[in-house]
């Protein structure tokens, strides 16, 4: 059996009282809501990209559990000064460690969350934030659900 | 630990051993099976009553000639008579058996809701139910051009009896509303609801899925016009369901699904129907299904519904004060009639996270929104927790519970 304190790092609780990057981003020229249908989860990410295509702000809102506040704290500060490419590949390599892939990828700070990878109902609670960011990005109209 | 005792009539240690799913252990701790509003556990009188029928007696029903087919046939319609018994039917031609609470319910407002329903009528229902009694109502209200009205509750969660009553106009056609809520446990005032809505000309469905594991029910008492439950909330199997429904109302509804079993001729042109109960069965049922359900139907009036409900009364009564001593937690839904469910919140920890850290513990809860979305709206939380119990559950396996709780408090603080 897998510790509990493996998926409770005390840096998801820090991210989780304090999240970073919280709240709406007025002059915002990217926004996608992504919703959790089996747990309500909600989540409205805001984006300034740049004409060189270049992430200069990231903030996000909504209401979810200590891993997918946690999770999207965390990628705001990842996000910043990055490409749509840049940010994609770390999206792939963050999926592939919380799904419990093989990867030897630097995740950096996202590291933390890697304990997701021995709970496979809360994988979605880690990877909202992400393909809601993606939708941002992509300039997608509809909202995205996890289902 | 604080000690109640559950009426001498009943066993709860006997129970458990009918159970032999509870004996196990989840994450290296004893199971504490808390789940059951979403669906209980069988036992094993329920599985061997369906093992023996695929043992000994299978075959499809009201066909064949041979003996397998007369046996799968009486052990089907034999099944029908418990659960017309169990709801206090007038006759087993009232009983339909679907695949669920839901198909239930759909069948009801696409067979009678399209049989009555016109342009500008409306159909009550509340803010207490189940989306499966939302969502068939406005799909029905979608193609009708009928409107969906809805009552709302109080903080406690007890439904607004006035506005109800407010709301049963010369528009109104249908009024659908649950026996107990899945999300909150409020017991409603049915048979009060029904002779209210009579008085004003309007037909009732009743969503006893949550009820029929807990209370005695009588739909004739009640006086509703439909009325449903599904097989594996009250420790039958799952996908099998029952509609009851006033003999005149369906004898006059269009069938909902056309198919074998239903029709009497058959011609390329036209077809005409079978008489009740198989005009709403099209198609093979679920025989073994109706065979566990009525197995489980045995098995709960063998134990005795009323001991049942003490049973569970004093847990829920237990759970509600200890739940009260934890000074972050909030119970959502404090009605003065409830059975077995207790909703809370705690102040700092999303659900979901303490279901994770509860399943470490070996305590099974749901955590979400229960399949009542407006209803978590209208109490501004975007979920729950849900403690819900059942009659095997122990006063002991509730320490467990408020001990697992206190423990994710002290984690996240």
């Amino acid at each position: 059996m897998s510790d509990l304190r493996d998926l409770y790092q005390e840096v998801i609780f820090d991210h989780n009282r304090n999240p970073r990057n919280y709240g709406v981003l007025d002059d915002a020229n990217r926004k996608a809501e992504g919703f959790n249908p089996l747990c309500g989860d909600q989540i409205t990410i805001y984006m300034i990209v740049n004409n060189a295509g270049i992430i200069e702000k990231v903030s996000f809102e909504g209401q979810g559990c200590a891993i997918s506040t946690a999770s999207a704290s965390i990628m705001t500060e990842e996000l910043i000064g990055k490409t749509a490419e840049q940010a994609e590949e770390i999206f792939d390599n963050f999926h592939t460690v919380v799904t419990g892939g093989e990867s030897d990828a630097d995740i950096g700070k996202l590291e933390v969350l890697s304990g997701v990878k021995d709970y496979p109902t809360r994988v979605k609670c880690a990877t909202l934030p992400w393909h809601t960011s993606n939708a941002a990005i992509n300039q997608l109209d509809e909202p995205v659900t996890t289902e | 630990m604080q000690t109640i005792s559950a009426p001498a009539a009943f066993d709860v240690a006997a129970v458990r051993k009918d159970f032999p799913v509870l004996d196990q252990e989840v994450n290296g701790k004893p199971l504490v099976y808390l789940d059951n509003a979403a669906s209980s556990q069988k036992p094993l009188q329920v599985q061997q009553a369906m093992n023996d029928y695929y043992r000994h007696d299978h075959a499809n029903v009201h066909r064949g000639v041979h003996s397998l087919s007369q046996r799968a046939t009486d052990a089907f319609e034999n099944a029908r008579t418990k659960v017309k018994d169990f709801l206090g039917a007038a006759s087993e031609k009232e009983i339909i058996f679907v695949r669920s609470a839901t198909e239930g319910l759909n069948l009801i407002a696409s067979s009678y809701g399209r049989m009555v329903l016109r342009e500008g009528d409306e159909v009550l229902i509340t803010v207490l139910e189940h989306h499966s009694n939302i969502v068939p109502w406005q799909l029905i209200c979608e193609q009708t051009g009928a409107k969906l009205k809805s009552v709302d509750v109080n903080e406690a969660g007890e439904l607004d009896i006035q506005q109800y009553q407010a709301l049963l106009t010369n528009r109104t056609k249908i009024a659908a509303f649950n026996h107990v809520s899945n999300a909150l446990g409020t017991i409603n005032p049915v048979k009060q609801m029904v002779k209210l809505a009579h008085q004003a000309g309007v037909t009732t469905v009743v969503d006893g899925s949550q009820a029929a594991p807990h209370l005695a029910i009588d739909v004739q008492d009640i006086g509703c016009d439909f009325y449903v439950i599904t097989g594996h909330k009250m420790f039958g199997p799952t996908g099998i369901g029952v509609v009851y429904g006033k003999q005149a109302l369906l004898e006059a509804m269009p069938p909902y699904q056309g198919g074998g079993e239903m029709i009497k001729q058959v011609s390329l042109e036209k077809s005409t129907y079978a008489e009740l109960p198989a005009k709403f069965e099209a198609g093979t049922p679920d025989i073994a299904g109706s065979i566990g359900l009525g197995a489980a139907i045995d098995y709960m009036n063998e134990i005795g519904i009323e001991n049942i409900a003490a049973h569970e009364h004093a847990l829920l009564e237990y759970a509600t004060a200890k739940a009260g001593e934890i000074e972050e937690l909030r119970i959502i839904g404090t009605a003065k009639d409830k059975a077995a469910v207790l909703s809370f919140v705690i102040e700092g920890i999303h659900p979901h996270d303490l279901g994770t850290i509860l399943d470490h513990e070996g305590v099974a809860v749901r955590t979400g929104h229960h399949c009542a979305q407006p209803l978590m709206q209208r109490f501004k939380v975007p979920a729950t927790a849900r403690a819900s119990f059942a009659m095997y559950n122990t006063f002991d396996e509730i320490d467990v519970l408020i001990s697992a709780i206190k423990k994710a408090i002290k984690m996240f603080n």
